[in-house]
């Protein structure tokens, strides 16, 4: 067989990375190339430098060493029963094509992932040979994602921090059984063990600046990890679970989600069907409730039916609607805390309404104003000109709110 | 009717230098009109420069966030910016925090103006594609076209960020050049003037067609994101007509296609814990780490096992893990680990003399945020994992077991005794053997009244010593260590099974 050329390989290669959703790029230490060699900056706020028709950020050049791979993972197009065609990069290779894409300003940096070849301790070695060209070789201050490998080599993987701006390991399914069944290889408890080693090392790093200046930053953009939605049977209970633990256990920056798509050579393990857009839609929304509108466990299962998201509303709606006890809330008076749990009230039309109401005394009009969906949020507020007297007690207030059934968006 | 004359459009410094004028004067926001460029034939005055303040004495004020505010906005293109502007900075002078009114007309029109103009600014950063030029070494022109006037205010952020590397940005109206050393801008170019092509360009549409997934096509939301008057300059552009007339077919190939059977199936099984004569602390510790006997144990990290030698004499029970011991995998390492070192020194003991162990051996937990609260262990718990104490405890034998806080007594007695009956009377371990009871470090780091805890700590210092001192004393009396033939034993489920 020729040997590939660098075009062939990096359409294989992305190929088999995309379907990691991450793509962020921010929330790093602020630096740039002034005063050194080469290129790069990192100011706190990532970029997307292109948008795919899938409606995804490409932000990083996502790409795997190699998807030559010795797990069995079901949902992966690159596990080793796949028959999808194979190729791999050198440390080389990838870190010229990085500065290559990065000088036309393509992309922020590089997000590096891997099948496992060989072993965890090589497949690691080859990653942070990689993150080691750019920031040794060529100066590169751009950023840097890695995955890392459960079981490597400790020593690599505290290497594999102080390079890169991220880490992450990805859980996959959000139960054991689900990666029992499906991930055979894959064992939830090391990778949770591998977690905690990084949150360790992060804590640590903290603690040494408070003395040292010049301690080494370790992953100063913090861990993520990604799960599946749809491959297995977990409910969206389940899920959240999963992630509140995840969160709150190793201070992970995201837990991102990706409804399990059809990929080429697909196993028969696997549900064949579209990927569940929409309820990948509604557990990202579930995921910001817990993360920034001081939604708990509690909170959470209210807004679900047997387990799962209602799909025609929002969770912040679904759960308002089985909390009606709680509302209306008078804006005029009522704590920040309050106002983010009115359903269509994000945080940045809280901030308006705290701010504007210091002029002011609302009124429903000075609300449409502040925000965007007046209809939604009319029947759980009161201002000083309304009060949604025998709306929020309706039945059929439910039916009311939820859109309505819409003809598919024709492609372009 | 004065009129202010700015050098061009984004002329800043011009604008506050007449705004400063202005207001000293006193003019009302209605009676300024402001100007670009050369002067033009005027009925008024013409106030080419800011005439001296008619009143030294009088400061306008204003604070740096609007200043900040106003350069950015200045970068818009509506040509009633400098109005607003001046009379937003009138009516400051009033009211100070004017722009904290998110309902008022002028506030915001200038947030939406400001919200433009970074708009445009981070799409620049984004869309900007620079383009190698042929036979000389690193250096790079662009062609772009932003829809406000944006260059000089944007052009920092690329000397930042490829600050060895010559480029240039050319756009309609203004361009931005960098040598490697300096910054500076000229006229405006056209499109002909930038490089048409580079090699890259190929890879980088290989790559954007790639990491596409036609399984997940949406299009507004790209759309919505990178705007159709972008797509000109953007070299992978031309692909997303095609690929999005392919997408639909390339998924439904994908879900009619025959899957493929899996080649190999792994078993699983969850462990069930077996002791087995002659296993050793380093076995115990293995088998342990796979334990999910309880349904707390699929959120912790790990089980965290006992530590201590196996020929200890005094075995210190807790109550479970924290959040620290559960990350790293050890006894007694957070908070409440360090009073209890600081406690046990105190004593006249170190951990080495001890076996550190606690009741439940994986963390519980409520996630809250980013953090987890701690729960205690429900007496099920208690129970199930008592296996392995049991386990632990016919390993090494201790002589003396000191139960701190209800948990740990409740699971070496096999039942709940209050904390302060069990440390003045002591109890009965379920194997027989001795069993005195102090308080719980952690319920001494909680105690938030300070003269309660010091004594409660001395309580925990006085406890060790007086285990420390049985633990001892019962060696120098008997140099066996089986339990008196009138305790009941319970260790039955230690032997091996028949």
């Amino acid at each position: 067989m020729p040997a590939l050329d660098r075009l062939e390989k990096l359409k294989i290669l992305a190929d088999a990375a995309k379907y990691d959703a991450s793509c962020s790029s921010s929330g790093s230490t602020t630096r740039d190339s002034r005063g050194g060699k080469g290129v790069g900056s990192s100011e706190g706020m990532g970029i997307c430098h292109s948008y795919a028709p899938d409606g995804r950020c490409i932000s990083l050049l996502k790409v795997l060493m190699t998807n030559y791979c010795m797990f069995d993972c079901r949902f992966c197009v690159n596990r080793i029963s796949s028959n999808v065609q194979r190729a791999r990069f050198t440390p080389d290779e990838l870190a010229t094509l990085t500065i290559d894409f990065y000088k036309r300003n393509y992309i922020e940096g590089l997000f590096l992932s891997s099948g496992i070849i060989r072993s965890p301790d090589y497949t690691m070695e080859q990653l942070v040979e990689t993150a080691r060209i750019l920031r040794h070789r060529e100066d590169f201050r751009g950023y840097i994602h890695l995955k890392t490998i459960p079981d490597a080599d400790p020593d690599l993987l505290r290497e594999a921090g102080i390079l890169a701006d991220r880490v992450s390991i990805n859980v996959e399914l959000p139960t054991r059984a689900g990666l029992a069944q499906f991930a055979p290889e894959k064992d939830e408890k090391r990778i949770r063990a591998a977690m905690a080693t990084t949150r360790a090392q992060i804590d640590g790093w903290k603690e040494e600046r408070r003395t040292i200046r010049s301690a080494p930053i370790f992953a100063p953009a913090g861990q993520s990890t990604q799960m599946i939605l749809g491959a297995d049977g977990a409910s969206d209970a389940q899920v959240l679970r999963s992630s509140a633990d995840l969160y709150g256990s190793y201070r992970l920056k995201r837990v991102y989600y990706s409804a399990f798509s059809p990929i080429p050579d697909a196993s028969k393990d696997l549900p064949l069907q579209r990927p569940p857009l929409m309820r990948e839609h509604r557990v990202y929304q579930a995921d910001w409730l817990w993360r920034f509108y001081g939604f708990g466990l509690d909170d959470l299962d209210m807004a679900m039916e047997g387990g799962m998201l209602p799909l025609d509303i929002d969770p912040k709606l679904s759960w308002a609607l089985r909390r009606r006890d709680l509302f209306p809330v008078n804006v005029n008076r009522a704590a920040k805390e309050q106002l983010l749990r009115i359903p269509g009230l994000g945080e940045t039309s809280v901030r308006k309404i705290l701010s504007a109401r210091r002029h002011a005394r609302l009124r429903l009009d000075d609300i449409g104003k502040l925000c965007r969906n007046l209809r939604k949020i009319r029947p759980f507020i009161e201002t000083s000109d309304w009060r949604p007297t025998n709306l929020l007690d309706r039945a059929g207030l439910r039916a009311d709110l939820a859109p309505k059934p819409q003809q598919l968006a024709l492609a372009l | 009717m004065r009129i202010a004359r700015l050098d061009s459009e984004t002329d800043f410094e011009g604008w506050r230098g007449h705004a400063r004028a202005l207001l000293c004067d006193g003019v009302p926001p209605e009676g300024v009109t402001w100007q670009v460029g050369a002067a033009q034939d005027s009925l008024f005055a013409i106030l080419d420069a800011p005439a001296p303040p008619r009143d030294p004495a009088y400061r306008p004020r204003v604070s740096k966030r609007f200043l900040a505010d106003a350069k950015l906005a200045l970068c818009h293109r509506d040509a009633t910016r400098f109005d607003l502007l001046y009379r937003l900075i009138h009516r400051l002078q009033d009211t100070p925090d004017l722009l904290s009114n998110a309902l008022d007309d002028d506030v915001i029109r200038l947030n939406a103006m400001i919200k433009a103009v970074s708009r445009d600014r981070h799409k620049m950063r984004a869309f900007v594609r620079f383009r190698a030029v042929k036979g000389v070494a690193d250096t790079f022109v662009a062609w772009f076209e932003p829809e406000h006037r944006i260059v000089e205010e944007n052009a920092p952020f690329f000397v930042r960020r490829f600050a060895n590397m010559n480029w240039s940005i050319l756009t309609p109206e203004r361009s931005a050049h960098y040598n490697r050393a300096a910054l500076h801008f000229g006229p405006g170019t056209s499109q002909a003037e930038a490089p048409d092509g580079d090699a890259l360009e190929d890879l980088w549409r290989a790559y954007y067609g790639a990491i596409f997934n036609p399984a997940r096509l949406k299009v507004k939301a790209m759309s919505a994101e990178m705007p159709k008057k972008y797509w000109k300059n953007l070299p992978e552009a031309d692909l997303i007509a095609p690929l999005i007339a392919d997408a639909q077919k390339a998924e439904a190939g994908m879900v009619a296609a025959a899957p493929t059977s899996p080649k190999h199936l792994a078993d699983y099984a969850f462990a069930e814990p077996t002791l087995r004569p002659g296993d050793t602390l380093a076995a115990l510790r293995r088998e342990a780490a796979g334990c999910a006997l309880c349904d707390h144990a699929c959120h912790a990290t790990q089980t965290v096992f006992g530590e201590g030698p196996l020929d200890a004499r005094l075995m210190v029970v807790g109550e479970q893990p924290g959040d620290r011991e559960d990350i790293e995998g050890r006894p007694f390492i957070g908070p409440a680990g360090a009073l209890f070192e600081a406690a046990l020194a105190e004593a006249g003991l170190s951990r080495d003399d001890l076996y550190l162990t606690n009741a439940v051996k994986h963390f519980r937990f409520t996630p809250k945020g980013k953090t987890r609260l701690h729960q205690s262990p429900k007496i099920g718990h208690i129970d199930q994992c008592r296996w392995w104490l049991k386990a632990e405890r016919t390993l090494i034998k201790p002589r003396v077991t000191l139960a701190m806080g209800a948990t740990a007594i409740r699971a070496l007695a096999g039942r709940a005794i209050p904390v302060g009956e069990a440390r003045d009377t002591g109890f009965d371990c379920f194997d027989g053997r001795a069993g005195l009871a102090t308080l719980h470090p952690a319920s001494i780091l909680r105690q938030a009244d300070e003269t309660v805890a010091a004594t409660m700590r001395e309580t925990l210092v006085a406890d060790l010593k007086r285990a420390r001192m049985m633990a001892m004393q019962d060696q120098s009396l008997s140099g066996q260590n089986t339990p008196s033939p009138d305790r009941p034993h319970w260790n039955h489920a230690l032997q091996p099974s028949s």
